[in-house]
């Protein structure tokens, strides 16, 4: 069986007026209904436009994109507007993404409304059912927006996301706008509703360890490219790409006993527009070395565990915490 | 370390603070009678959610809240023996950014984007210290180098620098005649974790060159476990657990801390579902009678509900603001 989506050597640049901003710059990956794939990195690394590009929101500069085996990188517009109902998406902040003019019944009710399948009466029932799902109580159907919690809001945003019963949700940082123990509600009405719907994700954010607690497998882009992708507990087990130890490293603890050293990465990301052919991390690394101007390759180092640098068999020699 | 606790001397000591907004729908009870002390030299994490009042005490000890429709109902903030809510305007400006100094959480905001960078760090200098021009120039750059930002750069625009960038800037600026007193609102949360390291690394160094007190405000708890020596967590305007960082992070005490530890995701969890506090903070224009985490608390009692809980010191320096103090 194949798997449920596949992106090839898919790139999607920018023309701008100094010249072409590579945003995404070659991603190649595969993931299975029911399951997570985390997308880390800082942002302005892609992270986005690579789940917008493979919902074409935006259009793909090159590369291909398979959906259930089918090649749907430049699908006609009848075969998106059938795709829109197999892929959404969950946007990050819920106080802009929604319409301040539309109640929550109204904009709950919206994509199905455009599929046009269900009468009025059905696509109601189907509203309350989905309010239900999402865990927001009835009386809540005609408020608006603006008289709702951040929370609340991501409920809705949820809602929307599974009322034409996708099979594949991109989540662009869903909880990065809320409170921690609200962050935690929304967190465990995604992985139940994965479970009972078998959805598959992409959770695309910069949350570390929100996405070790969701991913089953987490990629970590840099500057557009994907510089280490493993199953979740081995990346954070057995790091292998410098910038991912950095990253890692970076990550607040709230333990006292526990803080780990920090890796403290010079200077900030470089521009995207027209890099240099090579290593994208060659000028913030610590290990940077004679032969790392030269193009990186994607090599699996152990099962399911990829690696672009050309150093890492000789870093496993060196400490990293030294 | 006990012993330098206690001759430690206290640099602001906040007293049964109550800030109000009137708006003309309602009165948002945005802070209730909060007591704080900082010491000199001393970091004090002021930790809570969204709405929870961090910032309203932070603005307030800087005399910069919007009056109206902010109105301090009670409370004293004694700073050197005098209240700084009775100060002047006048008087309150020779403090602001020369003792007391604010960083502030949006980079991108809080800087005058048709100046240089330089040209706003040096009127600080100039505001608050006789000093020439050149002068001015001189420790303007001096302060730009500190935060890792090449002097080249001072007539250069805000928007010619990066986010983090930005931030060393806002902090160069609060830093530029070295306050006794800095409060931090959310220094790092518009950053990215690896820019975040870097800023927090050159705080805490700065920190501890000019012995400078901090009061950090932020919702992440990860980053007060490795800044901060004490910590306050507020909840619906009140402080509703204090004590040192060992007191919060190893005997945390009050239902509403150890709800927040546990909803945390956790790096070495094995288990399969977060564990959320439940429900949302009470509205704070109709905050409840009783305890204020009565609703979402895991242990309540009929009791809590009825009338509020005092703040009970269950050991040195650690005090909770629950019925059930202490006991589990």
């Amino acid at each position: 069986m194949p798997a449920l989506l596949q992106v090839k050597d898919l790139k999607k640049y920018f023309k701008t007026n100094r010249g072409m901003l590579h945003a995404v710059d070659g991603i190649n990956f595969s993931l299975e209904a029911g399951k997570t794939l985390g997308v880390v990195g800082e942002s302005g690394c892609g992270k986005s436009t690579l789940g917008r590009t493979i919902l074409h929101l935006l259009d793909p500069t090159d590369g291909q994109i398979f959906f259930e085996g089918n090649d749907i990188t430049n699908p006609g517009k009848k075969e998106l507007h059938k795709l829109r109902e197999e892929m959404q998406i969950i946007f990050q902040d819920p106080y802009s993404s929604l319409d301040p003019r539309k109640s929550v019944s109204e904009a709950i009710m919206e994509p199905l409304k455009i599929q046009g399948v269900l009468s009025k009466e059905e696509m109601r029932a189907e509203v309350m059912d989905l309010m239900e799902t999402v865990g927001l109580a009835a009386r809540y159907e005609n408020t608006f927006p603006h008289e709702l919690d951040g929370g609340r809001r991501q409920r809705i945003g949820i809602a929307r996301a599974l009322s034409l019963k996708p099979k594949f949700i991109v989540c662009d940082e869903p909880v990065s706008a809320l409170d921690v123990s609200i962050q935690a509600q929304v967190i465990n009405l995604m992985l139940d509703l994965q479970e009972k719907r078998g959805l598959a994700y992409m959770f695309v954010t910069h949350d570390l360890s929100v996405v070790k607690y969701i991913s089953d497998d987490i990629m970590v882009m840099y500057l557009g490219q994907m510089v280490e992708m493993a199953p979740a507990d081995e990346l954070f087990r057995d790091t292998r790409h410098p910038y991912t130890q950095a990253l890692l490293s970076a990550i607040p603890i709230p333990d006292i006993h526990n803080q780990t050293k920090r890796i403290l990465l010079h200077g900030e990301l470089t521009s995207p527009i027209n890099p240099d052919p090579g290593c994208r991390f060659v000028a913030r690394c610590r290990y940077a070395a004679e032969g790392c101007p030269q193009m990186q390759t994607l090599e699996e180092c152990s099962p399911r565990h990829f690696v672009a640098c050309c150093r890492y068999k000789e870093l496993e020699e060196i400490d990293i915490t030294e | 370390m006990e012993n330098e606790q206690m001759t430690a001397e206290k640099l602001l000591d906040i007293k049964d603070l109550a800030i109000e907004y009137h708006t003309d729908e309602a009165v948002i009870y945005a802070v209730n009678h909060v007591s704080l002390s900082i010491n000199k030299g001393e970091t004090v994490g002021l930790v809570g959610e969204t709405g929870a009042g961090k910032t309203s005490i932070a603005r307030c000890i800087l005399g910069i809240l919007p009056i109206p429709p902010a109105k301090v109902i009670s409370g004293e903030i004694s700073y050197y023996g005098k209240d700084l809510l009775k100060y002047s305007e006048r008087e309150m400006r020779k403090i602001r950014g020369n003792k007391i100094a604010m960083i502030f959480q949006d980079p991108m905001t809080a800087l005058n984007p048709i100046e240089t960078v330089g040209f706003q760090i040096a009127e600080t200098i100039k505001q608050h210290n006789k000093i020439s021009p050149a002068e001015a120039y001189q420790r303007t750059c001096d302060m730009l180098e500190l935060v890792g930002i090449s002097a080249e750069r001072f007539k250069d625009f805000p928007h010619q620098f990066s986010g983090g960038m930005k931030q060393r800037v806002v902090i160069a600026m609060a830093l530029a005649c070295n306050p006794e007193l800095l409060l931090a609102d959310e220094p790092t949360t518009a950053l990215d974790v690896t820019i975040q390291a870097q800023v927090l690394e050159m705080m805490l160094s700065l920190k501890e060159k000019f012995q400078t007190s901090v009061v950090m405000i932020t919702h992440d708890l990860g980053l007060v476990a490795g800044f901060c020596d004490k910590v306050a967590v507020v909840y619906a305007g009140e402080i509703v657990e204090s004590g040192t960082v060992e007191d919060i992070y190893d005997r945390a005490n009050h239902p509403y801390t150890l709800g927040l530890f546990a909803s945390l995701p956790k790096l070495n969890a094995t288990e399969k579902r977060l564990k959320p506090i439940k429900g949302l903070m009470p509205d704070p224009t109709n905050l409840p009678d009783g305890c204020r985490f009565y609703e979402r608390c895991p242990d309540a009692k009929d009791e809590c509900s009825k009338s509020s809980p005092q703040e009970v010191e269950i050991a040195p320096g650690h005090t909770v603001k629950c019925f059930f103090a202490g006991g589990k």
